[in-house]
């Protein structure tokens, strides 16, 4: 079923009685051409761009709880491409373009909103980094724009610009940046993918990946073998458990990031907006909750969930940039599992085992790069070369030394 | 969370900076092969489950090692690491 104004118009008339689910739930077969583990965003995404740019007939995408359960449905939504180093650069502009058209193309309104980011900065010498950072943004192709402190109070006049501590001494508007809906991505691309013949087989966890002779056969899952001619890692936030099941140690630790929503509010921050000063972000759902965020708790976790310290620290930043906030009450906080890398980039590459490939590492900012994970995972798997805008990200970049270290803070975890 | 510090007592995590996975005490000699080194700086265990990490407490400037769970966050034992250092 096409979704469309007219479609939502006659169902409306006839009583919604027509829609059908959005994805099919197929039992697995025995075999696939390949497999992927993981149905979150980047998994239906490689599974969608594997059969809608490289006509594979023959894909799984093998989920253990339901779609869209884990960190899909756990971030905060931001969709940018500000970022500097070569490597990174062309890869989150690339995926910046693909969300630019990823309504269309999957037929699904996944309410992506370009409404703009700022980012802000405190002194001097920040400033100059952000300008170096909007010149490289602008030599990609994307968009820049340094304002000062009035440009910024045109569009946030409620900041706390005289902070005597971080007073606010401009901003980067990024104005191709924004949110989207997080939850719609997957189920979008689930959609879409299921329409191209995916079969999409939720509540089934892999517990084994059959090796022979230094090739992938297999994996074993809950509801039994799978055979696979390849099969894909893509798990964020568990990315070591199930490569260990391959024999495989990654770099890679995980760590938990807290996320906060306020209780709905009338509209009043338009942008999504960060201070220079202390992680901390900020937007406002179309529902009117105000969702915020900051670091990483810093100590290696599995857990859902976060200490109260960094939940303290978030509060305390969102009250020194926008004392406002402190009238709002805070509804809930959630925890997601992220793979943090030694390097702070992303790993999209085939792995020592034949027929194993790897898609992990995205640190906190895996959302964004959604399409172009997905995309370019599905280019390697399909025609055996990387993509040219993921090359760079290469699982062996650690021993031979080519890190993509954005921030600069060196091969610790926890730091970036 | 709080770590149970040998000097101090249990403290709460405030005081503490974690400074990464217990293997950085098991440094190669500096004539290892480059991959010893990639062990030591960027692989990791990295268990759901029982962990050892180096802890720094702010305090009373000691090193730990930390044996606690990454997912339940229950921590077992705090010990210097000088000590497990030289306990191998």
């Amino acid at each position: 079923m096409r979704y469309s104004g007219l479609r939502v118009l006659v169902e409306g008339l006839r009583g919604n009685r027509g829609w059908r689910p959005a994805w099919h739930r197929p039992e697995p077969k025995d075999a696939y051409d390949m497999v992927v583990i993981g149905g979150g965003g980047h998994g239906l995404s490689t599974a969608y761009y594997l059969a809608r740019n490289h006509g594979v007939k023959s894909v799984a995408v093998l989920e253990k709880g339901w779609l869209g359960s884990g960190n899909i449905g756990r971030n905060t939504t931001i969709v940018r491409a500000n970022y500097f180093l070569p490597g990174n650069s062309e890869f989150y502009s690339h995926s910046l373009k693909l969300w630019e058209g990823l309504e269309s193309a999957l037929n699904y309104n996944v309410m992506h909103s370009q409404r703009g980011l700022i980012n802000l900065f405190h002194s001097d010498g920040q400033r100059d980094a952000f300008a170096r950072r909007g010149n490289a943004m602008i030599n990609q192709g994307d968009d820049a724009i340094l304002l000062d402190p009035d440009g910024v109070r045109e569009h946030l006049p409620w900041l706390d610009f005289e902070n005597v501590r971080f007073p606010i001494y401009g901003g980067l508007l990024h104005p191709r940046g924004g949110t989207a809906r997080h939850d719609a991505v997957a189920w979008g691309y689930a959609r879409a993918a299921s329409r191209l013949g995916v079969d999409i087989i939720e509540n089934c966890e892999v517990t084994g990946i059959r090796v022979e002779g230094g090739k992938a056969k297999a994996v074993t899952t809950s509801l039994g073998e799978i055979a696979a001619k390849k099969v894909a890692i893509v798990v964020a936030g568990r990315s070591s458990e199930v490569a260990a099941m391959a024999g495989l140690t990654l770099p890679i630790e995980s760590h938990v990031l807290q996320a906060f929503v306020t209780e709905g509010l009338k509209p009043c921050i338009d942008h999504v907006v960060s201070f220079g000063m202390g992680h901390f972000y900020i937007s406002q759902s179309d529902k009117g909750g105000l969702v915020f965020g900051g670091d990483i708790d810093f100590y290696a976790s599995y857990a859902a969930r976060g200490n109260l310290p960094m939940a303290e620290h978030v509060m305390e930043a969102a009250m020194t940039l926008m004392p406002m906030i402190g009238r709002a009450r805070v509804l809930r906080s959630w925890g997601g599992i992220m793979d943090m890398s030694p390097d702070g980039s992303p790993i999209i590459d085939r792995t020592p085992v034949e027929g194993l490939y790897l898609n992990c590492g995205w640190n906190y900012g895996g959302f964004k790069a959604v399409p172009a994970s997905g995309w370019c995972l599905a280019h390697l798997m399909a025609t055996g070369e990387s993509h040219e805008v993921a090359r760079r990200f290469r699982l062996d970049r650690f021993a031979t030394g080519h890190l993509l270290d954005e921030e600069g803070t060196g091969s610790q975890h926890n730091l970036h | 969370m709080r770590i149970p510090c040998p000097l101090c007592g249990p403290r709460d995590l405030r005081e503490f900076t974690y400074r990464g996975a217990a293997e950085a005490l098991e440094r190669p000699a500096a004539d290892a092969p480059p991959e010893a080194w990639d062990r030591l700086l960027h692989l990791r265990d990295n268990p759901a489950g029982r962990t050892r990490d180096l802890w720094y407490h702010d305090c009373c400037g000691s090193w730990l090692v930390v044996e606690r769970c990454t997912v339940t966050h229950r921590v077992f034992s705090a010990r210097p690491a000088g000590e497990v250092a030289d306990a191998g």
